[in-house]
């Protein structure tokens, strides 16, 4: 019989503004095996730690339950506390009577009676619980990046820096990211390309970081400390060994007419192409689809051109398997479409365009090479009108509930440069509110609107009508002078949401990572875990995780980083002893737990087995510790009931069913 | 195909060529137009009050007239459409409104929405379809520029109305594709003629309407094609010199060739 103590905790007025916690103490004291029941304030706190330990040894317990908060909070917590007070910690169970009660529920006394019942249901597992002794499992030294960008390229080189191998997996032909195709930075305005191409430079040249472009992580298998994923290498069809990257295939490529998405559309690319000058690795790669050779069989001039014989027409994509330790995803994000938007005409009129393509425009080595003008005539525009908030903080399902948290600042950071370079356009910025929280940010601010005569307009734009005379006819309404507005402009420049890239929920799923409902990857904490996943061994850097600026990105790229080295500098991790594990006298070796476990961590012996009245060499299932991972997929797989998953026996979790009914 | 029709008042006056034009086409694409007996005006407005529920009522007789003859309704006023099709809504969805509005009428089934309401260019595209019309047109527009007017009644709200797009239709210029002309798309397609304001405020909905054709004529149409009776008048009344505005019908029966024979009945 277990010597069982109930904890029963207030979490402030958490719960105990709901639950009648004195109540759920003394119920608990009915229940078999409770020897020991009290309620306290912070039962996770040092003091209330203390009351547990004080328990465990004047009570002799041999079993505690903690009513309190989801395990997912505090189980590690009690589990320790236990520990050092000297029981086995697989011994304590939670109740979540705040998350699963206090929290959903108003009415005192059915909240009361459904903790008592979650109380009860913990007991009677603790009943049934035998100590457990976790294993070991090895790390492997070596960390994967998914994502080129700022965020992958800075985790990646931190990671290095401390000495452990780094790849990193980037989908498109260069690494660089959002950040190559940025123009100037707010606050300081220095240039993008500045101070990213060193840093991708670095990343290139670093002896520990290997790079993946043009690549895809495609199956994530295993866990924490030891993944096994395969990357899918896309046929570059060029040779990256012969390469020099002398560009003459780019210049003598006919089919020259596919949209570059690097510079957003705005101009066009050849079939072969490195995606900008600075690329890395300044390799090209050829778009099959757009390839007359590929389309047609006849054209090859690249090949014919290439001094170096790197083209390479018959290349096919390459799975290259690896192991790594710990896996940081970092993303990135990429711009809303605007067809739900169409009252800012953005596809009716050329010259009413994302600020990501005026990034573009005012890039010096952009299409228009830094010279801002319409994209419909070339016209140098005289009246520029910015739109805040174009689907962000959006209250219906068009756009985003979220703030982009970026828009504010590099709207006043194009205000301030159009202003700058050319002082006789005249530039309004229309806006729900300016947000500049950050450091010099709100300086920043000031100067467009002070120094910068930029217009600022608190309202939105309801409409933007393209003019037969080419001119954009803008109607919105000026909210502090109460008035409706109609002006002319030359050019409308929207300041889309940003959302996760596209690819993120499909690197979820294979990583069990989870997402929000609007594809960011969830922390383990929001507060106090912020850059890593729920999933052991998956971190998370830049805004695959939120909005963020650059500054914000790097911060965080280089805590995912510190995340990274803390388990990789771990030679061996504890494993999950809640594994499954085959009752020999019962198991009639008939395979099907081995077809259903996802980790292979099943195989068969043949072996004596013997007891009562059984003596005889037959083959029995054997779960290795170490793959298994306790999803519990053979315990109801097996027919005649001999795989049960330690920890959380049949048994256990019908006593656990019955105290729910009782 | 057999519908119930709804009218509305106006097209039994003003916009007899509204009416008129369309039971000839849909004639002429074997549609058959059954009239609803005894409807009622539908208030012509729909009344925002939700605390008052005899400004719904006729529209609900004229919704459970359909659901009693197990057909879906087919209108072609824009405004009518529009408060058919949001009563009929509130009906379904509001418990309060479907209750009272019941307990008073004491119709032997009550109504709860269970009546499709559909217009009649919805008609068109949804179970003709426009591919099927065009291959009937006999006498195709061709040449003709035209800019669809669709005002504000037949696409918003638009997740209620659902009609089309409430920012980027194309339902019109569809259409006025398969009648064999070519439509123009301008920005004020979807902007308001200033509807009722019209009646006390002459000059903001001149200024309204003055916007809409000029844009429309700016971008190389030659007349504007509406559903609304009320877009119609409008229209013609502050800026007919600047472009001419037509009934859709009208267009549809010309191409389809029964427009003479709908003249001369």
């Amino acid at each position: 019989m277990q010597r069982i103590g109930v904890f029963v905790c207030h979490c402030g007025s958490n719960i105990a503004a709901t639950v009648d916690v004195k109540k759920v103490t003394e119920t608990a004291l009915m229940e078999p095996g409770v020897v020991h029941a009290e309620d306290y304030q912070y039962m996770c706190s040092e003091a209330g730690q203390a009351k547990i330990a004080a328990a465990i040894a004047e009570k002799n317990l041999t079993g505690i339950v903690v009513c309190s908060c989801s395990p997912r909070m505090h189980e590690t917590t009690f589990r320790t506390c236990a520990e050092r007070a000297g029981i086995n910690p697989y011994m304590v169970e939670i109740a979540n009577i705040r998350e699963h009660c206090s929290w959903i529920h108003k009415d005192v006394e059915e909240a009361t009676k459904k903790a008592v019942i979650l109380m009860r249901a913990a007991v009677a597992k603790v009943n049934l619980n035998t100590p457990l002794k976790p294993g070991e499992s090895r790390v492997t030294k070596r960390a994967l990046v998914i994502g080129g960008g700022i965020a992958g390229i800075q985790t990646a080189l931190d990671i290095a820096d401390a000495g452990y191998e780094v790849d990193i997996v980037e989908k498109t032909p260069s690494i660089g990211g959002r950040m190559s195709q940025l123009d100037k930075t707010f606050p300081t305005l220095d240039c993008s390309a500045c101070i990213l191409t060193p840093k991708m430079v670095e990343a290139a040249a670093h002896d520990k970081i290997n790079i993946y472009t043009y690549s895809e992580v495609e199956q994530v298998s295993g866990f924490v400390g030891d993944f096994t994923v395969d990357i899918r290498k896309k046929a570059r069809s060029v040779d990256m060994n012969k390469c020099t990257g002398c560009g003459l295939c780019q210049e003598k490529c006919p089919s020259k007419k596919t949209p570059s998405e690097f510079n957003r559309g705005l101009n066009t690319r050849t079939a072969i192409y490195t995606p900008f000058a600075q690329a890395i690795p300044n390799v090209p790669v050829i778009d099959r689809e757009a390839c007359i050779k590929f389309k047609t069989g006849k054209c090859g001039l690249c090949s014919k051109v290439c001094a170096a014989g790197a083209i390479d027409y018959e290349q096919k994509d390459e799975i290259i398997t690896r192991k790594y330790g710990a896996i940081v995803v970092a993303t990135g994000f990429d711009v809303i479409k605007l067809d739900k938007y169409d009252e800012y005409a953005y596809s009716q009129s050329r010259d009413v365009i994302t600020s990501l393509e005026l990034e573009r425009i005012m890039n010096a080595a952009g299409p228009t090479k830094g010279h801002l003008q319409r994209l419909s005539d070339g016209r140098e525009p005289k009246n520029i009108v910015f739109v805040q908030c174009v689907g962000s903080r959006c209250a219906d399902e068009r756009g985003k509930s979220y703030c982009s948290k970026i828009c504010c600042m590099y709207t006043a950071k194009h205000a301030m440069l159009i202003r700058d370079k050319y002082p006789d356009v005249n530039v309004t910025v229309f806006y729900i509110d300016v947000r500049t929280p950050g450091k010099n940010f709100d300086e920043f601010y000031r100067r467009a609107v002070e120094e910068y005569g930029v217009n600022y307009i608190k309202g939105q734009v309801g409409k933007v009508c393209p003019e037969p005379d080419g001119s954009l006819t803008v109607y919105a309404s000026d909210l502090l002078d109460n008035k409706q507005l109609r002006m002319s402009a030359d050019m409308v420049v929207l300041a889309a949401a940003i959302e996760p890239s596209a690819s993120v929920r499909q690197i979820a799923t294979m990583l069990t990572a989870s997402i929000d409902t609007n594809n960011f990857l969830t922390e383990a904490h929001p507060k106090l875990r912020p850059v890593e996943s729920p999933t052991a061994g998956v971190f998370l850097s830049g805004v695959c995780q939120g909005p963020k600026d650059i500054p914000e990105t790097v911060a965080q790229a280089g805590a995912a980083a510190v995340k990274a080295i803390g388990l990789l500098a771990k030679d061996k991790l504890m494993t999950n002893p809640c594994t499954a594990k085959a009752d020999e006298l019962m198991c009639n070796g008939c395979s099907q737990c081995a077809n259903v476990c996802p980790y292979g961590a099943i195989s068969y012996e043949t072996r004596l087995v013997m007891g009562p009245g059984v003596r005889e060499n037959r083959r029995v299932a054997v779960v290795n510790n170490a793959l298994c991972q306790g999803c519990g997929a053979c315990t109801v797989t097996c027919p005649s009931g001999a795989m049960d998953l330690q920890g959380f026996s049949n048994r256990q979790i019908i006593a656990e069913v019955d105290a729910i009914c009782r | 195909m057999k519908y119930s029709y709804y009218p509305g008042c106006t097209l039994k006056s003003k916009a007899t060529a509204l009416d008129k034009y369309a039971r000839a086409s849909a004639a002429a694409l074997g549609i058959e137009l059954e009239e609803i007996d005894e409807w009622q005006c539908c208030g012509g407005v729909y009344p925002l009050g939700s605390d008052e529920i005899a400004t719904k009522l006729a529209s609900v007789r004229n919704l459970a007239a359909a659901r009693d003859r197990g057909q879906e309704l087919v209108t072609l006023c824009s405004a009518c459409h529009h408060v058919l099709k949001r009563v009929n809504d509130d009906m379904r969805n509001v418990d309060d409104i479907r209750t009272r509005a019941n307990n008073y009428m004491q119709l032997e089934t009550p109504y709860a929405g269970e009546t499709k309401v559909l217009h009649f260019l919805e008609v068109l595209r949804d179970v003709i379809g426009f591919d099927e019309l065009k291959k009937k047109v006999v006498n195709p527009l061709t040449g003709k520029r035209i800019g669809a007017y669709y005002g504000c009644l037949l696409l918003r709200p638009g997740k209620l109305m659902a009609f089309d797009d409430p920012e980027n239709p194309t339902i019109m210029e569809d259409f006025i594709r398969a009648i064999g002309a070519e439509p123009v798309v301008y920005p004020y397609r979807n902007e308001c003629c200033g509807g009722y304001i019209s009646l006390k405020e002459k000059e903001r909905s001149k200024y309204l309407c003055l916007d809409i054709t000029g844009s429309a004529k700016g971008w190389g149409a030659q007349m504007l094609i509406t559903a609304c009776p009320l877009c119609l008048y409008n229209i013609n009344k502050a800026a007919g010199d600047v472009l001419p505005v037509y009934y859709f019908t009208e267009l549809l029966a010309e191409a389809l060739g029964v427009k003479e024979a709908a003249d001369n009945e």
